[in-house]
C-alpha cells in the first residue's frame, strides 16, 4: 500500500521564523492522521505546503504520489482542503456556495451529493440562508460539504474545529469517522487533546519540529518519568510547595487537579507519591491525595515541549 | 467557459446582494456630477467692490455705474478714504477696491489720460485674474466710450483685441469639467472595486480556498474582471446620460469612440486594481493605496489644472499617467468631435498601460500564490 503523504526533510522560513524544520513523515493512505501542536507550531504552514500554496525551501513534499511543486495542478483537483477559519462567502447562501465549489471543480453538486448527503442534509433545511447566519457548527458542516463535493482523494482539514461547540465538536468528528471508513485518508490539525485522541496516529508538533508520532494511546506510554496527580486543597499553594520540591521535574495545573513529574527515573511511582505525600504534610497540606498515574497525551505533550509552562502555570 | 460563467454569475450575485454598493453605484455618478458639475468651476459670478471715489465727477460715476450695470460687480460700501477701504478687505468684506484718484475727469478732458487704481484679494489667484480681466474689459469699454464722445475724429478704429472661445464658445467650464469628472468617476470604481474585491477573497480565506482548486489564474482574473469592467462602463453610461440631459454637455464626437476609449482604459485602471490587491493584504490598505494612486493621477491629470502649467518634471511624470490621456480623449471627443485617427495616439497609449498593468499583476499574483 503506497502512501497518500510522505514528507521528506521539509524545511520552511519566513524572514527570521523557522515555520517548519526538517519534517519528516507518512501518511497512510486511508488513514487518519492529526496534527497536534498549540497555535504558530506550524500546522497551518505544513497544510499551505501540502496544499501547494507555498513551495518548501527544502526538502519534498508528494501528496497522492504526485509532487507538491512539479505537480501542482494535479494536486490542486485531488485535494479538499478546508482552510482555518472556515472560507465560505457570506453573502451568498448555503446552497449558492455549494454549488459555487461544485463548479469551480468542473462537477456538479448532484454528482457529489452521495458523498456529501450525510453533513450537507443536516444544513439543507437553510440551503436559502446567507452563510454569514449560520452558526459555527454549520459553517464547519458547509465548508465541509464544499470540501467534498468533488469527491477528493484526500482530505486536508486545518483546524477544522476551533471556534465551534462541543456537540458539533463531537458530531464533526463523527464524520470525519465515518469518512474514514468509506476510505477516505484524512489529515486534520487540532489544538485540542481530546480530538487527538480519535486519531489514528497523531504527530505532536512544536516550533516547526516533529516532536513525536505515535497512535494516541501510545503517546503517554514514552513518558520517561514518574508522574503522580495531586488534589486537595488550595490549588495555588500547592503547586508552589510542589514546585520548591527539590526532586520536582516539573508541575501543572490540569484542570482541578496537579500533575506532578519527578526526575528520579528510577525509583517507583509509589514511593515518590508515599514521599510526596509526607513533604506536603510538613507544608501544612495534611488533606492532599497523591497517587501515581500513567501519562495522558497531554502530559507527554507538555515534557516533549521542554516544559514550557502553560499560562494557568505562569500565572501562579 | 462553464466555470467561468459560473465565476462571473457569483461576482454579479455578490454585487447585487450588497445594497449599499448598487446604491453607490446608482448614485454616485449622479451626485458627483450634480456636485461637481456645478461647483468645480472657475467662474466668477459676482465680486463685492468697495469704492473710493475721490473726484465725484460725471466721469466717474459713469464708470462706477458700468461696473455696476455688468453685474460681476456690486458696490458694498463706499467712502473717500483708502484706509477705510483697505480695512474692509482686511476684514474679508470686500474682494475688490476701485480707488478713483480726484482729478480723473480733468485729466482725461486735459490729457486724454487717466489712471485709476483696481486692488484685488488675489488669496485665491485664479479668482483674482478672472475678476481683473473682467474689471479690465469693463474699463475698457468705458474709456473707448469716452474716447469716442471726447474725440471721435482723433481715435478713429482703435485697435481691439477680441477674443473667442473655440469648441467651448460661451467659455462654459462645465463643459470642460464634467468629461473630466466622467473619467474619476469610472476611475474610481473601476480600481477600487477591482483592488476591494481580491483582497476581500483575501480576507476571507477564499483565494486560498479557491487557489486549491484545478480554476485557472487566467480564468480566475477575467472572472474578476469582467463584471467591473461591465460595472465601470455602465457607470459611464449614466454618467454620460447625467451630462447630455442634464448638463446640455456638448457630444460633438463619436459616442461609439467614446465607449472604445473607455473600454481600454478601464482595462488599465482595473490592472491597477488588481496590482494593488496582490501587494495589500487588508481591504483597509487596498482602499488607502487605492485613494492615494488615484489622487496623484487626478491631481496631476489636467483634471482641475492644465498639464501645461505645470512645471516640466510634472509634464513629464503626466505622460505616464492614463487619467491624464483619458481625460484629453474625452475632452477632445466630446467637446471638439475628435476622429478616431485624432485620437489615436493616446489610446494607444492607454493600450500599453492597460497590458503592463495586467502583466504586472497576473505575474504577481501567480508568485503570491506560489
Amino acid at each position: 500500500m503506497s502512501n497518500a503523504v510522505e514528507l521528506r526533510s521539509l524545511s520552511k522560513s519566513f524572514e527570521k521564523v523557522k515555520a517548519l524544520d526538517d519534517v519528516s513523515f507518512d501518511v497512510a493512505e486511508g488513514e487518519l492522521f492529526g496534527l497536534v501542536g498549540p497555535d504558530g507550531a506550524g500546522k497551518t504552514t505544513l497544510f499551505r505546503i501540502l496544499t501547494t500554496l507555498l513551495v518548501p525551501d527544502k526538502g519534498s513534499a508528494t501528496v497522492c504520489g504526485l509532487d507538491v511543486v512539479k505537480d501542482l495542478w494535479a494536486i490542486r483537483s485531488r485535494v479538499g482542503y478546508m482552510p482555518g477559519g472556515f472560507a465560505l462567502y457570506p453573502d451568498l447562501s448555503v446552497a449558492e456556495n455549494l454549488e459555487f465549489f461544485a463548479a469551480v471543480f468542473g462537477t456538479t453538486v448532484e454528482k457529489g451529493y452521495e458523498l456529501i448527503a450525510p453533513i450537507y442534509r443536516q444544513i439543507e433545511p437553510f440551503k436559502d440562508r446567507r452563510a454569514e447566519a449560520l452558526s459555527g457548527g454549520m459553517k464547519q458542516k458547509l465548508a465541509l460539504s464544499c470540501a467534498l463535493v468533488h469527491r477528493p482523494d484526500i482530505l486536508l482539514l486545518d483546524e477544522p474545529t476551533t471556534g465551534v461547540d462541543a456537540v458539533s465538536r463531537r458530531e464533526f468528528w463523527d464524520q470525519l469517522g465515518n469518512l474514514k471508513a468509506s476510505g477516505l485518508t484524512i489529515v486534520v490539525s487540532t489544538p485540542y487533546m481530546d480530538e487527538a485522541l480519535r486519531c489514528d496516529r497523531v504527530a505532536l508538533i512544536h516550533s516547526g519540529k516533529i516532536l513525536e508520532i505515535d497512535p494516541p494511546g501510545a503517546v503517554g506510554r514514552r513518558y520517561p518519568l514518574p508522574l503522580l496527580s495531586v488534589t486537595g486543597g488550595e490549588r495555588f499553594e500547592l503547586l508552589r510547595a510542589l514546585r520548591e520540591f527539590p526532586e520536582a521535574h516539573a508541575v501543572y495545573l490540569f484542570g482541578d487537579e496537579l500533575h506532578y513529574t519527578d526526575k528520579r527515573a528510577e525509583v517507583s511511582a509509589q514511593a515518590i507519591a508515599a514521599e510526596v505525600q509526607e513533604y506536603l504534610a510538613q507544608r501544612g497540606h495534611t488533606d492532599a491525595q497523591v497517587a501515581p498515574i500513567s501519562a495522558g497525551i497531554e502530559d507527554s505533550f507538555m515534557e516533549l515541549m521542554g516544559g514550557a509552562p502553560p499560562p494557568t502555570a505562569a500565572a501562579a | 467557459m462553464q466555470t467561468l460563467r459560473y465565476l462571473l454569475r457569483k461576482e454579479f450575485l455578490q454585487v447585487f446582494r450588497d445594497r449599499m454598493m448598487v446604491t453607490q453605484l446608482l448614485l454616485m455618478p449622479i451626485i458627483q456630477l450634480l456636485l461637481l458639475g456645478n461647483a468645480a468651476t472657475f467662474e466668477v459670478k459676482t465680486s463685492r467692490m468697495y469704492v473710493v471715489d475721490r473726484d465725484h465727477s460725471e466721469t466717474s460715476r459713469g464708470l462706477i455705474d458700468r461696473m455696476q450695470a455688468s453685474r460681476r460687480f456690486n458696490v458694498v460700501g463706499a467712502s473717500p478714504s483708502m484706509d477705510v477701504a483697505n480695512d474692509w478687505m482686511l476684514r474679508r468684506k470686500t474682494d475688490v477696491i476701485l480707488s478713483i484718484p480726484a482729478d480723473l475727469e480733468r485729466d482725461i478732458v486735459r490729457t486724454r489720460n487717466g489712471a485709476i487704481q483696481l486692488v484685488l484679494n488675489a488669496e485665491d489667484g485664479a479668482a483674482a485674474g478672472v475678476t481683473q480681466s473682467y474689471a479690465a474689459q469693463i474699463i475698457g469699454a468705458y474709456a473707448n466710450e469716452l474716447g469716442a464722445e471726447l474725440m471721435p475724429k482723433v481715435s478713429g478704429h482703435p485697435i481691439e483685441v477680441r477674443a473667442r472661445g473655440w469648441y467651448n464658445p460661451d467659455l462654459d467650464y462645465r463643459d470642460y469639467m464634467v468629461p473630466g469628472i466622467l473619467v474619476q468617476l469610472v476611475t474610481v470604481v473601476g480600481t477600487l472595486m477591482a483592488a476591494m474585491n481580491i483582497v476581500r477573497e483575501k480576507e476571507l480565506g477564499t483565494l486560498d480556498q479557491l487557489s486549491v482548486t484545478p480554476l485557472s489564474q487566467s480564468t480566475f482574473m477575467a472572472a474578476k474582471l469582467i463584471p467591473f469592467w461591465v460595472i465601470a462602463l455602465v457607470e459611464l453610461t449614466l454618467g454620460l446620460l447625467v451630462a447630455r440631459f442634464v448638463f446640455h454637455v456638448p457630444m460633438l464626437g463619436s459616442i461609439a469612440l467614446v465607449f472604445g476609449a473607455a473600454a481600454v482604459y478601464l482595462i488599465a485602471a482595473l490592472g491597477i486594481g488588481l496590482f494593488i490587491s496582490t501587494l495589500v493584504d487588508t481591504q483597509q490598505q487596498a482602499m488607502f493605496v487605492t485613494f492615494f494612486i488615484i489622487m496623484v493621477y487626478l491631481l496631476m491629470s489636467g483634471l482641475f489644472t492644465p498639464v501645461r502649467s505645470m512645471p516640466d518634471w510634472a509634464q513629464w511624470m503626466a505622460q505616464f499617467n492614463p487619467v491624464k490621456h483619458f481625460i484629453e480623449i474625452m475632452r477632445a471627443v466630446l467637446l471638439k468631435g475628435a476622429t478616431p485617427r485624432d485620437v489615436a495616439r493616446p489610446i494607444g497609449i492607454l493600450a500599453v498601460f492597460g497590458v503592463v498593468a495586467l502583466t504586472l499583476a497576473i505575474r504577481e499574483y501567480g508568485r503570491r500564490i506560489g
